[in-house]
């Protein structure tokens, strides 16, 4: 059961009111017309599953019914940040081999739970 | 004191904690009366009563007695309930307060445990039983599994599920707290007590129903107290405080993402079978608590691991921390002559108070070449007999294997696993065993936490926690500290270091002071050697509940398996209720010690939720009978009850089906059957007028600016030039050109439009347009609102319908001012209302929207101006009837989501030259969907007119071919039409488009085969003239 912050509503909410919508950041090619049977087969149908750091789109269903972002570990089930449509993430699989280095440096990383207040 | 509770102490003695001597109760189990006290668990009754065998094994059949005293016990596994409603399976005798009436039995053993048959099965079998049996003897032929299965499920088996309806109640409760502290041991109670003088939220549970853990059974002092006292006085600190919730009786069994637990609290599972009224009351038999914590602090304890020895699983063999328990609590010793053997010095505790309690030890075998630890001087000081380097290689019993009646101790090699001295015969009744404690690290594993070996403990503890269980720690013998200073110091300094991550500074808490004694270090011992190998030795017992053996691991390293988890796969070691509570580590050092490695090396099998049995009333909740799921009535529904509807479910919507009237011509009054109701309805709306119901379609209100140009993009069809007052059809496909749904969408006004979606689709439609404009085109100003609930619709449908609505009406219906496809505002029955003409059913339609609230009026003044003209209502099986004579699809139903536009031949509905690329349009022209033998949607018209083929029917070409047959599509809706006299049905057909003409046929299971003629998908009125009149 996750604990979802989100970031209309500003609060933690329990999972229950969420619907997952699969991988995030997928752009709808702008012209159709023009792209091949291959490029948008890709994007109909081809999704990343990753071992790590994951995109995903969720929706506050029943609540605000606004759709957003989460960054999910899904090695761990970790929520490493959750943010609004149109935002880029500040946790990514790069920034967090990044974070890794310099935790090992001795460097205290700032990048993760953005917009996730505890 | 009842002179049959032989084994139980007077009450000079001083022991007895938990029971009331002055409140006798009495109890049965399997058949028989038994006498016992308030406060006693029924494994402490039995014991009480000399009842040794309470069970027969899963697997082997034996005799199996009580061997532990809590969570872990694996033998006395009872079913309980007096009557067949109250029947509860699974119930751990070691758990299970006793109550005046108490009914139990043994989960297995048949006519029962004493006598059983089965074990004559288990005795000539038992040798012939290896590990795998079932995967070795069963797996040929492979048909014949099934029956095998019935009648090796009926042999084995825990426990049986009660055949009547649970009479109690059960509720779930949703709580949060900064700190959740498991388990109200020395080290949770410090914990919660540390907690709580911060001022937080705290709430302390504990599945035992008196809080205070090994506190109860422990001869230590604390702060100057005895440590019973001391664990009262915390309680009582506790309950005085306001923010500490404590729930004894409360079992955690899942730790989920991000600190969600899930407590089982049992109200009145000590009461009676089922939960007496309270002031007059029902009363919840369980709760199940769903926790958001801030903090978990795992205070869970340890487990002792009993020693792996030959005979180890007759009665009479117990762990030794089980026999102070009882002893100390329950005021029971269940033995005269004691051999104890163990690894540690934490086991002489036991001997103490066995010789204590008037009992004789006979000897300790400890595999310790020099034991020198405090305890071990005591118990020298007290004149019990020490043989060091030793241990108990087999336990011996009577003929019937009913009661340990010896121990064989020799002198071993733990190195060499081997024996290494003679056997000497000790004369016991009682044999106790330790091996050392496993930390409880259940719950943590649910976190997805591996456990690590700690060769210092010997025992696994969690590993580091992760982050998605932020605020997670363990403290205590839970964590591998068992010596009481450490213990409070590491509960004290967990909950600190939590409280401060977020901020808080905790009050300085006293930490208590503890006597400390010299503790001698012990040694790793897990199996012990028998003086044969041991595949050749008597069966020593690894996991009792699951019967599995140290032979038959040995074997299963033998044959291959390698990996810890396929070894617990096949042996079944720890499965199932159990999760291997005793045996687990004993299994993976033995697994190890066969595949010549350590156990870190071998590792732990996932231990997984739940901890303890949850019982399904405790999970369900209140959401069972009418609460299981929302219904969702129409304005109207009182009157279709009255009528006599009959309903179905949509969704969570209840349709009138049809409505079944009195066979006027029967004199015995039946009702008529659901095809004679749908005949006459179906005639009443194609030569009459009728009315349906129709207000559960989704209603999707879309306003702004853009709200046209949306439905540009999200339709397949144009809506540029719909006008105000007009309606339009409608079909929605997914971006890979499937059709997802259809409705009609009415324009309101310029920038206001009403959509109309299927029944079931509502919800997932609206989040649909969401998904579209919030990720998609934010640049489009547009809103939806759900107002499916708001407007209440009734279809008035035939050809009087006109007639019938002219009377109600100051909107003017004529033809020609308001045309097929538009809508009209005006009063119906004095109510405003929208009236749109459209049609489901081909027939001159008026769809009446009216507001919710107003339409019963409506409806009932249809009625009262319907007599006349034939007004029948009519349900959603004439609906489908009527619908599909038409060729009008049902989007689920002719429609499974590999269905393009032109597939069901709707090329009409879809906007090919539309500017903006629409949802679906580009994958319309990839090479799979232009295949030209794609499955299309056609009408079937069987040869014989009374055929109705079957809904879901396959279709073949060549009906002589042989099987498996080329399948070339299926009927996706089929009826019998009292129009045309005849069955009809709507199929997708591979390139079913073409064939119009043909035949196909339909191979049924009976082995008839029938045969349709390829036809067009409209079966009446092909012009559409009807709904035009």
């Amino acid at each position: 059961m996750f604990h979802i912050y989100c970031p209309y509503c500003a609060e933690y909410r329990e999972e229950e009111e969420f619907h997952p919508k699969g991988q995030a950041h997928i752009a709808r090619p702008a012209d159709p017309t023009a792209t091949s049977d291959d490029t948008w087969g890709e994007y109909l149908f081809f999704r990343d599953n990753p071992r790590g750091v994951h995109h995903e789109l969720w929706v506050h269903a029943v609540g605000c019914r606004k759709f957003f972002n989460i960054t999910r570990d899904t090695r761990s089930y970790a929520i490493l940040e959750t943010y609004r449509m149109g935002d880029q993430p500040s946790v990514t699989a790069e920034s967090m081999i990044l974070a890794e280095r310099d935790a090992e440096c001795g460097v205290t990383s700032t990048a993760t739970m953005q917009g996730v207040p505890s | 004191m009842s002179s049959t509770q032989s084994f139980r102490l007077a009450s000079e003695s001083g022991v007895g904690s938990q029971i009331d001597c002055d409140k006798p109760l009495s109890f049965i189990f399997n058949g028989k009366s038994y006498p016992g006290y308030a406060g006693d668990t029924l494994a402490s009754a039995l014991l009480a009563n000399g009842v040794d065998v309470v069970n027969r094994s899963f697997k082997y059949s034996r005799p199996r007695g009580i061997v532990a005293a809590g969570a872990e016990e694996p033998n006395a596994i009872v079913q309980l309930g007096s009557s067949e409603a109250a029947q509860v399976p699974n119930v751990r005798a070691t758990q299970q307060t006793l109550f005046d009436g108490l009914t139990a039995r043994s989960t297995n053993g048949w006519p029962d445990a004493q006598r059983d048959m089965m074990g004559l099965i288990g005795k000539l079998g038992g040798p012939f039983m290896p590990v795998g049996f079932y995967y070795k003897t069963f797996k040929a032929p492979a048909s014949m599994w099934l029956t095998y299965e019935k009648y090796i499920r009926k042999a084995a088996g825990l426990g049986r599920a009660p055949t009547e309806s649970d009479p109690d109640i059960y509720d779930h409760m949703n709580r949060h707290c900064e700190v959740l502290v498991i388990g109200a041991g020395p080290a949770g109670l410090m914990a919660a007590l540390a907690a709580a003088s911060s001022g937080v939220r705290v709430i302390l549970c504990d599945e035992q129903p008196v809080f205070g853990g090994s506190l109860l059974d422990s001869a230590e002092t604390i702060d100057g107290m005895a440590a019973f006292d001391w664990a009262l006085d915390a309680v009582e600190r506790l309950a005085a405080l306001e923010n500490v919730t404590l729930l004894p009786r409360t079992t955690a069994n899942g730790y989920f993402d991000h600190n969600f637990v899930t407590l089982h609290e049992r109200r009145t599972e000590h009461l009676g079978d089922t939960a007496p009224t309270l002031d007059g009351r029902r009363q919840p038999r369980s709760r199940l608590h769903r926790i958001r914590a801030r903090h978990v602090v795992l205070a869970s304890g340890a487990h002792e691991r009993p020693l792996v020895y030959a005979g180890n699983d007759v009665p009479g063999n117990l762990v030794a921390g089980a026999l102070s328990t009882y002893i100390r609590r329950y005021a029971v010793r269940p033995g005269k002559r004691l051999v104890l053997s163990t690894t540690n010095d934490y086991a002489y505790r036991t001997a103490l108070d066995w010789q204590n309690a008037g009992g004789e030890v006979v000897a300790v075998a400890d595999a310790r070449a020099n034991p020198d630890g405090e305890l071990v001087e005591r118990a020298k000081a007290a004149g019990i007999r020490i043989i060091s380097g030793s241990a108990v290689v087999e336990a011996t019993s009577d003929r019937k294997g009913h009661r340990v009646n010896g121990a064989r101790v020799a002198a071993i090699d733990i190195e060499g696993f081997r024996v290494s001295g003679e056997v000497e015969l000790l004369n016991c009744d009682t044999v106790a065993t330790s091996g050392g404690y496993s930390p409880v690290v259940h719950l943590a594993a649910h976190t997805g936490v591996r456990p690590v070996w700690r060769d210092d403990i010997l025992g696994f503890v969690p590993g580091q926690t992760i982050a998605a269980f932020e605020g997670f720690g363990v403290v205590g013998a839970a964590a591998g500290v068992y010596a009481a200073a450490g213990v409070f110091e590491s509960a004290v300094t967990q909950v600190k270091r939590a409280l401060a991550s977020d901020g808080i500074d905790a009050e300085e808490v006293q930490i208590p002071i503890v006597e400390t004694f010299r503790e001698g270090a012990a040694v790793a011992m897990y199996q012990v050697p028998h003086d044969k190998p041991t595949m050749r030795a008597p069966k020593q017992f690894v996991d009792l509940q699951n019967d599995v053996t140290a032979a038959a691991i040995e074997l299963a390293t033998k044959e291959g398996f390698e990996s810890i988890e396929h070894v617990k796969r096949y042996t079944a070691m720890g499965f199932g209720t159990d999760q291997g509570k005793l045996g687990n580590i004993n299994g993976m050092a033995i697994t190890a010690r066969c595949l010549g490695q350590t156990i870190p090396q071998t590792g732990t099998t996932v231990f997984r939720p739940n901890y303890t049995p949850v019982n399904f009333g405790a999970i369900v909740g209140r959401h069972c009978r009418e609460l299981f799921d929302p219904e969702r009535y129409t304005a109207m529904h009182q009157w279709h009850v009255e009528h006599g509807a009959k309903f179905e479910d949509v969704g969570q919507w209840k349709r009138p089906w049809y409505y079944p009237q009195k066979r006027r011509e029967r004199a015995d009054g039946k009702l008529e059957s659901m095809h004679e109701a749908v005949v006459r309805e179906c005639r009443a709306v194609r030569e009459k007028v009728g009315v349906l119901d129709a207000s559960t379609l989704g209603k999707i209100d879309i306003q702004g600016p853009d709200a046209r140009e949306f439905l540009g993009r999200i339709y397949t069809n144009g809506w540029e030039k719909l006008a105000v007052g007009k309606a339009r059809y409608g079909l929605m496909c997914k971006d890979d050109g499937m059709v997802m749904d259809d409705g009609v969408t009415t324009c309101l006004a310029d920038n206001h439009f009403l959509m109309t979606t299927t029944t079931g689709g509502a919800a997932a439609i609206l989040e649909w347009l969401e998904l579209w404009h919030q990720t998609e085109w934010p640049e489009l100003e547009v809103y939806f609102t759900s107002v499916t609930d708001h407007w209440a619709t009734m279809t008035l449908t035939g050809p009087e319908a006109r007639n019938l609505l002219s009377e109600l009406t100051d909107i003017d219906l004529d033809r020609d001012s308001f045309k097929f496809m538009e809508w009209r505002e005006g009063i119906v029955a004095g109510v405003p209302a929208r009236v749109y003409r459209i049609s489901f059913t081909g027939e001159l339609s008026f769809e009446v929207n009216v507001q919710a609230n107003y339409a019963m009026q409506v409806w009932e003044a249809l009625f009262d101006h319907g007599e006349k003209y034939g007004l029948t209502p009519y349900g959603t099986e004439t609906m489908h009837v009527l619908r599909a004579e038409k060729g009008f699809i049902i989007v689920g139903q002719d429609t499974d989501g590999s269905m393009t536009p032109e597939d069901l031949g709707m090329h009409w509905c879809v906007g090919y030259n539309k500017p903006y690329s629409w949802i679906g349009k580009r994958a319309l022209t990839r090479s799979d969907t232009r295949r030209e033998d794609r499955k299309q949607l056609v009408g079937l018209k069987p040869l014989e007119a009374n055929v109705v083929l079957e809904e879901g029917a396959q279709i073949v070409l060549d009906p002589k071919q042989a099987i498996p047959m080329r399948m070339v599509g299926h009927v996706t809706s089929s009826y019998y039409s009292p129009t045309l006299e005849h069955g009809f049905a709507l199929a997708v057909v591979k390139g079913g488009h073409k064939r119009l003409g043909e035949k196909v046929y339909l191979p049924m299971p009976d082995g008839v085969t029938h045969v349709a003629e390829v036809v067009g998908s409209i079966f009446y009125d092909p012009k559409g003239q009807r709904q035009n009149i």
